[in-house]
């Protein structure tokens, strides 16, 4: 008997958290958002989200496949990728430009770079960006919800141009009632996906809480309107701001590890969307702010490496 | 609120399988192994040769070093062989066996002392002579403990049992909370301390209600409740959690002011003082999913392990590993043959192998292990400076400063070892930070 024990270092037990629990634990979280997105634009919606997720999984696998590497498309992560960016566009958007989307994300931006935890920017952000440099036009035209086809702006773009279009109420942007994409405009489903990452321990609060917090402040202080709450609800709760603080601004790979880290993260994010939104040429600038700050999270975490244990003071002399 | 730390995690603690289960004193068995390194410091040398009739806390080695602790025999009987034998460290090491006749006479020179009316270094001798050591395990010798460098304000019972299965620190509260208090009294008097601390984790509610009940208790013992989180039992962590101050890196407790004393050992130093017998017999607890009865024994000291794990029913199925310790932190061994020592406080047997590490898995860098650290460390940065050799980068990250504690190879969903690749670099961190040292002292 004894030839058969196992010897190795310890710890001996292990977490039941695996990468593919978490990856699951996202995709659950996204789903209120999802529903609530095919509910308002229809059965297109249906299909953009499948075709994204599906172009997205097998990009990875093709790719993985061609390059001889381990197969990953079983650890999710191309899944949420997929289901990300389908989340981040109109449901008017031509389908192959979706696929052509989903393969950038991950081959360009995540395959590219040596793949899961390796990506310098998220996949789904990258890929939305590229989307809407490449066809602007096909980005920004969004159908009104609840009717297929009208094109109709969106509450942002309508505040930014002063356009003499009436806003949806407030309740419509909190069920989702607002032309948009297809994930940004339940603040609701938004917010329930997050509770749930919450309870799961999946994310921390910090950045998402910093992110809004910081944005908020200065929308209310140097916004367009300033002090002016209804402008400012408005400003929170459309334009995707949720959907990148809660699911966006916390993903793992490009933000920082550290605590002051994520909290200069989440500030960072706020004060770019600010930015954008008030003096920028586009109505909305979370997905950009979110890219600029990915791309200094590297930085943030190597000026923000927690003081240890030991090194934190507090010598008693007695 | 419950007294704790920054970082940590509640790791499932199994601790129900024997928590409830009154610990059983085993017979001895007929050959006794005691090998001669139960303890950190100067090696031992003999002091009995085979054909020698001992009794029970009779020395039978000892060393002329201060830091050092001698091993006592827990049975009367005679020594019939002086030779290498495993050990839980997995190595050989000089033990002496001795043949048991059950008759368990005690040694003529094992009588009880008042404290009270010895001076303070006749206590610390009488310890030291006892060879108690740290009993959770680390074996550091308490009479070197007890005579620290530096003025000392607080001396701590540790009595967390953050371990996962681990219950029997918990059993000696429940059974025997008034030797817990006795062998603090002990301390506080060798220090010159009015007044002195209980830490134990909230799991053990019944533990601390025994102890606050027991005929020791009084005003100037205070037992403070810690949360329930693992490393809250290491030493940093609970003078943390009960003084709020930071023993600095690279520093002892006694520069924070404290001195940490296991629970364990403190009933053996109430043991020594009230029947003048060296620890002999201590509590272990038998447990795990391949053990038919999880148990908590009271074992001399050189019973074989299997032994034990015979009177907890043996095994329900072949188990694939078998650890001296807790999980987090004990050490797997090769066979069961090694004895009992002063610092086994726990034989678990485990069915499913607790993992084995996955390499291939990308860190997603979720920053776990970052959030979780009990010293505030980032261990995949560590890690990561081990696999590519990095030193000067992993003395940066204060590699140095890991206690070793496991919970971020414990929490990592990618399922990575960190702890090993950390366990790795660090001795080339020390050798370069002593290289430093030497050249700055020059």
């Amino acid at each position: 008997m004894e030839n058969n024990l196992i010897m190795s270092s310890s710890p001996h037990i292990h977490t039941s958290s695996t990468i593919t629990k978490i990856m699951l634990d996202v995709i659950i979280a996204l789903l209120p958002a999802t529903f609530v997105g095919v509910y308002f634009f229809g059965l297109r919606a249906a299909l953009v989200v499948i075709v994204a997720v599906m172009s997205a999984v097998l990009s990875e696998w093709v790719f993985e496949k061609v390059t001889k590497r381990k197969n990953t498309v079983s650890d999710l992560s191309a899944v949420v990728t997929g289901l990300l960016l389908a989340l981040n566009v109109s449901s008017l958007v031509p389908l192959w430009m979706v696929a052509v989307g989903s393969a950038f994300a991950i081959i360009i931006v995540k395959q590219m770079f040596g793949g899961l935890g390796k990506n310098f920017v998220n996949p789904a952000l990258g890929a939305r960006c590229f989307m809407l440099i490449a066809w602007t036009g096909a980005m920004t035209t969004f159908s009104a919800p609840l009717a297929d086809t009208v094109t109709s702006a969106t509450p942002l773009a309508i505040m930014k141009d002063g356009m003499d279009m009436a806003l949806p109420s407030v309740w419509d942007c909190m069920v989702g009632n607002m032309s948009g994409t297809i994930g940004e405009v339940s603040a609701i489903a938004l917010i329930i996906g997050f509770i749930y990452l919450l309870i799961r321990q999946v994310v921390s609060i910090k950045i998402p809480a910093m992110y809004i917090i910081t944005f908020a402040v200065l929308t209310f202080l140097f916004g367009k309107n300033p002090m002016n709450a209804e402008y400012l609800v408005y400003q929170l709760l459309t334009g995707g701001l949720l959907l990148g603080a809660f699911f966006m601004a916390t993903d793992y790979t490009t933000t920082p590890t550290t605590n002051l880290g994520m909290l200069i993260f989440g500030i960072g994010c706020g004060v770019l969307t600010f930015l954008i939104r008030r003096f920028g040429g586009y109505p909305e600038g979370v997905s950009f702010s979110i890219l600029l700050m990915n791309l200094v999270s590297p930085l943030l975490e190597r000026y923000t490496v927690p003081k240890s244990f030991g090194n934190r003071g507090g010598v008693y002399h007695g | 609120m419950a007294a704790t730390f920054k970082g940590g995690y509640h790791v499932d603690d199994h601790k129900s399988l024997t928590n409830a289960k009154p610990t059983q004193m085993l017979d001895g068995c007929d050959v006794h192994i005691f090998p001669l390194r139960q303890h950190i410091g100067a090696p031992l040398t003999p002091c009995v040769t085979v054909g020698d009739y001992v009794y029970v806390g009779q020395k039978l080695a000892d060393s002329d070093q201060f830091v050092s602790a001698p091993v006592h025999s827990s049975v009367s009987g005679t020594v019939i062989d002086i030779k290498q034998h495993i050990h839980d460290s997995g190595t050989m090491i000089a033990s002496v066996f001795v043949e048991n006749d059950r008759k368990y006479e005690v040694y003529k020179g094992c009588v009880p002392h008042d404290y009270r009316n010895m001076s303070k270094e006749n206590v610390l001798e009488l310890i030291r002579d006892a060879g108690i050591v740290g009993m959770g395990g680390a074996g550091f010798p308490t009479h070197v403990k007890l005579q620290p460098n530096t003025k000392v304000t607080h001396v701590l019972i540790n009595g967390a049992e953050c371990e996962p299965y681990i219950t029997s620190d918990h059993r000696y509260m429940l059974e025997e909370p008034e030797k817990i208090i006795y062998g603090l009294k002990v301390c506080m008097y060798v220090l010159g301390l009015s007044d002195g601390y209980i830490g134990v984790e909230t799991n053990k509610q019944d533990g601390m209600e025994s102890l606050k009940n027991s005929s020791e208790f009084n005003e100037h013992i205070h037992i403070v409740p810690l949360k329930k989180k693992y490393p809250q039992g290491a030493e940093k962590q609970l003078i943390k959690a009960i003084t709020g101050r930071n023993v600095p890196a690279g520093k002892l407790p006694a520069d924070a002011g404290c001195v940490v004393i296991n629970a364990t050992t403190a009933v053996m130093i109430s043991e020594l003082f009230k029947t003048g017998i060296p620890p002999v017999i201590k509590n272990v607890t038998v447990s795990g999913d391949a053990i038919k009865n999880p148990s908590n024994f009271k074992v001399r000291i050189g019973t074989p392990v299997k032994v034990l794990i015979d009177k907890a029913g043996g095994f329900v199925s072949e188990p694939q590993k078998i650890i001296s310790g807790g999980p987090m932190m004990g050490i797997t061994q090769y066979n069961i043959d090694y004895p009992v020592t002063k610092t086994t406080s726990s034989v678990l047997a485990m069915v499913k192998a607790p993992k084995t590490y996955d390499e291939d898995a990308p860190c997603i860098r979720c920053g776990r292990c970052v959030s979780h650290c009990p010293m505030h460390l980032m261990p995949y940065k560590i890690a990561d400076c081990s696999k590519k050799g990095d030193v000067d980068t992993a003395k940066d990250y204060n590699a140095l400063e890991c206690i070793e504690c496991g919970l971020c190879s414990y929490i990592c969903p990618a399922n990575k070892n960190l702890l090993q690749f950390i366990r790795m670099i660090k001795p080339d961190v020390m050798k370069k930070v002593r290289g430093e040292a030497q050249k700055n002292g020059k």
